[in-house]
C-alpha cells in the first residue's frame, strides 16, 4: 500500500515552553483506517487539527498525496472533516449542508442535486432532506456530518471524536456504519477517540499517545496482546501488574523475581539485561483458577478477597500479591465461581506466554 | 414475595387507574406551588400596575378626552348641532346660548380654561372671549346677533362658530389629526394643514431616519467589538468589555458634555483639524447642535445596547462551524458570509431594534445637542407636555409613538421567527 499522508518531524507547542507534540513521524496509507488514541491532552487532537490545517506545526512538515501542506490553509487541503458535536450549519437544511461544499466547488446545479441526492440515500436520510439540523436525533445529525464530510469525494477524512455525544448503543450501530462507509468508499479516514473499545473495533492501525509522543502504533490485535509498554499495556484493556527485577535472560523469555524466592517466567518485551526492575502484566481474563498440571507454567497461592458478580461474567480480587488487589475475570459458566469465596486460598496460574515483562513503570 | 401477581394487583399498578385523592393531592401540591410563584412576582406587577400601566392608559386616554367645550358651552353646542358655515352666520339662539354659558364659565372661573382650549385651534379665540365675557351685559335678546358683533367683529364670521364646534365633541380625533399634520376646516371636513404649519409628519420621519441611521452605525461598530469580545481570550475579553461597559457607568449629562466640548465650533475635534491644516478657520465643521450631533452622541450612548445582545448570540455560535465550512472548501470570507454571519443575524436584529426604539424615544440628548434640525418627535412632545400645555396633542403623539414602536417590534418578531 502506497502512503497517502506523511508527518515528518512534526513538533507544536502553543507557548513556546511546552511541546504539545514531540518530534512525530507517522505515514498514513491510502485506504488505511488509522485511530490515534490516547487520553486527553496527550496530544492526538492537535496532531489532527495539523492534518487539517487549523493548527500550524512549530517544526516539521505535512506532505499529502505528495503535496506540501504544511503551511496550506485548510480550505486548499481537499480533506473532510467531521467535527465532535457534528458542526452542522444549523441556519442551512440537510440538503443546503451536503451543497454547500459542493456549492463553493462551483459544482454546476444538475451535478449538485445528483450528488446530494446520492449521499442522502447513502445515509439513508432522504426523507429528511429539507429539516433543519436541529429536528434530527443524534444519530442522524451523525450520519449527516458524515454524508457532508465524503460529498467532495475528499482522499483523506479526519474525525475528531465523532461518536462522543452519542449513547452507547447507538455508537455501536455508528461505529457499524462508518466502517461500512469506509469499506465501500475506500477513503483514508484519520480517527481520534480516547475509547479504546472503539478503537479496537474500527481501526486498521491504532496509535496510542500519550505525552505528545507516539507509544506504540500497530493493527489492534497486537496492541492488545503485545502492549509494547506499560502505559499501552495499562490504557488498553485492563491488566495485573507486578513489580520485579529481571534475574535471568533465555532466548525470548525471562525470569523474573516478583517476592524473595518468587520467580516467574515472562515474555521479555521492554527488559533487555538482567537485574534491571520491570514490570509484569497479565490481563485478568488470561489467569487460571485452580489450574491442572502442565496447563500453566506458573502458579501462585492467593486469596480471595471480594467476588463480584458481573451476570455474564465474575471478577475476584485476589490479596497477596503485590500492593494492589490482583484481578481475575472468569467466564460465568456452571461452577466456575464454586471455588471463589471471600477468605479462601486458591491457586491460580498462567502461561508465560501471556505474562508480559515491560518497562518499569512508576506507580 | 415471588408469588405471581393476581390480576387485581397488576391493574392497580397500571397509571390509568390513579385514584381520585391522589389526583387531588397532586393538584393541591401544583396550586401551592403557582400561589408561591404568584407571590414572588407580585410586587412587580403592583408596581408595573401603578407606576407604568395606569399612567400610560391614562396618557392615551387623554389623546381622545376633549371635555372643556362640550361641558363649558353646552347651549351653544344645541344652537349649532344643526347649523353648518355654508349657512353663514349661526341663528340668535346660537348667539343667546353663548351669552348664557359666558355668564356661566364667568361665575365658576372657568372661562379661562375653555379660551385656552379654543386657542389651540384658533389663536385669539381665547382674549376673544375673555374680552366678550366683560362686556357681556350689552348683549340683549333684541338682537343678540349684532350686539356680540359690536363687541367684537370676530363674532360676525362663521370660522369661530365652526372652530367651537369643531372643539365641543366630547371624545375627538381631532389631537391625531393635528398630530398627522391634519385639521378640520370650519364644514368639519378633513384637510390638510396649511403648508408652514406641517410639522409632526416631518418629525415623525426624522425621528425614524435618526433612528434608523443610529442604529445602522452602531451596527458597524458594534459587530467588530462583539466579535472580539466572544472571541479573545477571557481575560482581554473582560478587559474589552469594561471599556464598552464604561459609559453605562457615567452620567448621561457628564457625556453629552464632553461631547460638546469635543464637537463644537471651537472644540478638540475643529481645533485640531484647523491647527492641522485639514479646514480652514472659516471652514470649521458643524458638528453638534445639529443632527450630525444627535446622531453622533447618540450613537455613542447607544452602542452598548447594541454590543450585548450581539455578543451574547456571537458567544453560542459554536466555532467549529466555521472551522466545518473551510475544511468543506470555503474561503474565510464565503464561511463568514454563508455561516457565521446568518447566525448572527439574530443578535443584530434584537441590537438594533433595542437601538432603535431606544433612540425613537431620546429626549435629553436632541434637547441638548440637536440644535434645530436635530430636534425628534419626544421634543415635540414634552414641548406640549411642559410648555404649551396641550396634553391632548402630546398623548395623540406618544399615541402614534408607540404605534410606531409596536410596528417595528412586531416586523422584528417575525423576521427573527423566519431566521429560525
Amino acid at each position: 500500500m502506497t502512503s497517502l499522508v506523511s508527518l515528518r518531524g512534526i513538533q507544536k507547542t502553543y507557548d513556546g515552553k511546552q511541546l504539545v507534540v514531540k518530534n512525530l513521524d507517522l505515514e498514513v496509507s491510502e485506504g488505511e483506517f488509522l485511530t490515534l488514541l490516547g487520553p486527553s491532552g496527550s496530544g492526538k487532537t492537535t496532531v489532527l487539527m495539523m492534518l487539517a490545517g487549523f493548527e500550524t506545526p512549530t517544526t516539521g512538515e505535512i506532505v499529502i498525496a505528495g503535496q506540501h501542506m504544511t503551511r496550506l490553509p485548510p480550505q486548499k487541503r481537499g480533506i473532510g472533516m467531521v467535527f465532535q458535536n457534528y458542526a452542522l450549519f444549523p441556519n442551512m437544511s440537510v440538503a443546503e449542508n451536503l451543497a454547500f461544499p459542493l456549492e463553493v466547488r462551483k459544482l454546476p446545479a444538475a451535478e449538485l442535486r445528483d450528488r446530494v441526492e446520492k449521499s442522502l440515500a447513502m445515509v439513508r436520510l432522504t426523507p429528511f432532506a429539507d429539516r433543519r439540523p436541529s429536528q434530527l436525533s443524534g444519530g442522524q445529525q451523525q450520519r449527516v456530518a458524515l454524508a457532508r464530510a465524503l460529498i467532495f469525494e475528499p482522499r483523506l477524512v479526519l474525525m475528531d471524536e465523532p461518536l462522543g455525544a452519542l449513547d452507547k448503543n447507538l455508537r455501536e450501530q455508528m461505529q457499524y456504519e462508518i466502517k461500512q462507509i469506509h469499506a465501500r468508499l475506500g477513503v483514508t479516514v484519520v480517527y481520534v477517540t480516547h475509547d479504546q473499545s472503539e478503537a479496537l473495533t474500527m481501526s486498521d492501525r491504532v496509535a496510542v499517545f500519550n505525552d505528545g509522543i507516539i507509544q506504540q502504533i500497530c493493527p489492534p490485535k497486537e496492541l492488545y496482546e503485545r502492549p509494547g509498554n506499560s502505559f499501552v499495556a495499562g490504557f488498553i484493556g485492563e491488566n495485573n501488574r507486578l513489580q520485579g527485577v529481571v534475574r535471568k535472560i533465555i532466548d525470548d523469555d525471562c525470569l523474573v523475581e516478583i517476592a524473595p524466592g518468587v520467580t516467574v517466567r515472562a515474555r521479555k518485551v521492554g527488559v533487555h539485561a538482567t537485574a534491571e526492575p520491570t514490570t509484569l502484566s497479565i490481563r485478568p481474563e488470561r489467569v487460571k483458577i485452580s489450574p491442572q498440571a502442565g496447563e500453566v507454567d506458573t502458579v501462585i497461592a492467593g486469596e480471595v478477597e471480594s467476588v463480584l458478580y458481573h451476570g455474564d461474567h465474575i471478577r475476584a480480587h485476589l490479596r497477596g500479591l503485590g500492593p494492589t488487589p490482583f484481578v481475575v475475570k472468569l467466564p460465568n459458566t456452571n461452577g466456575a465461581a464454586a471455588t471463589l469465596v471471600a477468605g479462601a486460598s486458591v491457586s491460580i496460574g498462567w502461561a508465560s506466554r501471556d505474562c508480559l515483562a515491560l518497562d518499569l513503570m512508576e506507580a | 414475595m415471588s408469588a405471581p401477581l393476581s390480576a387485581a394487583q397488576m391493574a392497580g399498578a397500571s397509571p390509568v387507574a390513579m385514584p381520585a385523592d391522589i389526583e387531588r393531592a397532586a393538584r393541591r401540591v401544583e396550586r401551592r406551588q403557582t400561589f408561591s410563584a404568584a407571590m414572588l412576582v407580585l410586587p412587580l406587577i403592583v408596581l408595573i400596575a401603578f407606576a407604568f400601566l395606569i399612567p400610560v392608559g391614562l396618557l392615551l386616554f387623554k389623546s381622545i378626552d376633549n371635555p372643556v367645550v362640550a361641558e363649558g358651552l353646552p347651549e351653544t353646542l344645541i344652537a349649532l348641532q344643526s347649523w353648518s358655515p355654508a349657512d353663514g352666520l349661526p341663528s340668535d339662539a346660537a348667539y343667546l346660548g353663548l351669552k348664557r354659558d359666558i355668564e356661566k364659565a364667568k361665575a365658576n372661573g372657568s372661562l379661562g380654561v375653555i379660551g385656552a382650549r379654543l386657542n389651540q385651534d384658533t389663536p385669539g379665540a381665547r382674549s376673544l372671549l375673555q374680552a366678550t365675557g366683560r362686556k357681556l351685559d350689552a348683549v340683549t335678546d333684541a338682537d343678540p346677533r349684532q350686539a356680540f358683533i359690536t363687541i367684537d367683529k370676530r363674532w360676525g364670521e362663521p370660522e369661530i362658530f365652526g372652530a367651537i364646534r369643531n372643539a365641543g365633541d366630547r371624545y375627538t380625533f381631532n389631537y391625531y389629526l393635528n398630530a398627522l399634520d391634519l385639521t378640520r376646516n370650519t364644514a368639519g371636513d378633513i384637510i390638510a394643514k396649511p403648508e408652514g404649519q406641517r410639522l409632526h409628519i416631518n418629525l415623525f420621519i426624522r425621528t425614524v431616519w435618526v433612528s434608523a441611521l443610529t442604529a445602522f452605525v452602531c451596527f458597524l461598530l458594534a459587530y467588530p467589538i462583539a466579535y472580539l469580545l466572544a472571541h479573545l481570550p477571557a481575560r482581554r475579553a473582560n478587559l474589552l468589555m469594561i471599556v464598552v461597559l464604561l459609559p453605562f457607568w457615567t452620567s448621561i449629562l457628564v457625556r453629552i458634555t464632553s461631547w460638546i466640548a469635543l464637537l463644537q465650533k471651537q472644540g478638540v475635534v475643529n481645533d485640531a483639524l484647523a491647527s492641522l491644516g485639514v479646514i480652514g478657520e472659516a471652514g470649521r465643521l458643524a458638528l453638534i447642535y445639529n443632527m450630525t450631533g444627535t446622531i453622533i452622541v447618540g450613537t455613542h450612548i447607544l452602542l452598548p445596547f447594541f454590543v450585548l445582545p450581539l455578543y451574547s448570540v456571537m458567544k453560542t455560535v459554536n466555532p467549529n462551524l466555521v472551522r466545518a465550512a473551510t475544511s468543506l472548501g470555503a474561503s474565510p470570507f464565503t464561511a463568514f458570509r454563508r455561516v457565521y454571519f446568518p447566525l448572527t443575524v439574530p443578535g443584530i436584529f434584537a441590537g438594533s431594534s433595542l437601538v432603535f426604539i431606544l433612540c425613537t424615544g431620546y429626549f435629553i440628548t436632541p434637547a441638548l445637542v440637536g440644535g434645530q434640525n436635530g430636534q425628534l418627535i419626544s421634543n415635540i412632545i414634552a414641548y406640549h407636555m411642559q410648555q404649551s400645555l396641550n396634553w391632548g396633542l402630546a398623548a395623540a403623539l406618544s399615541t402614534l409613538l408607540l404605534v410606531m414602536i409596536g410596528i417595528v417590534y412586531f416586523l422584528y418578531t417575525r423576521l427573527v421567527r423566519d431566521q429560525r
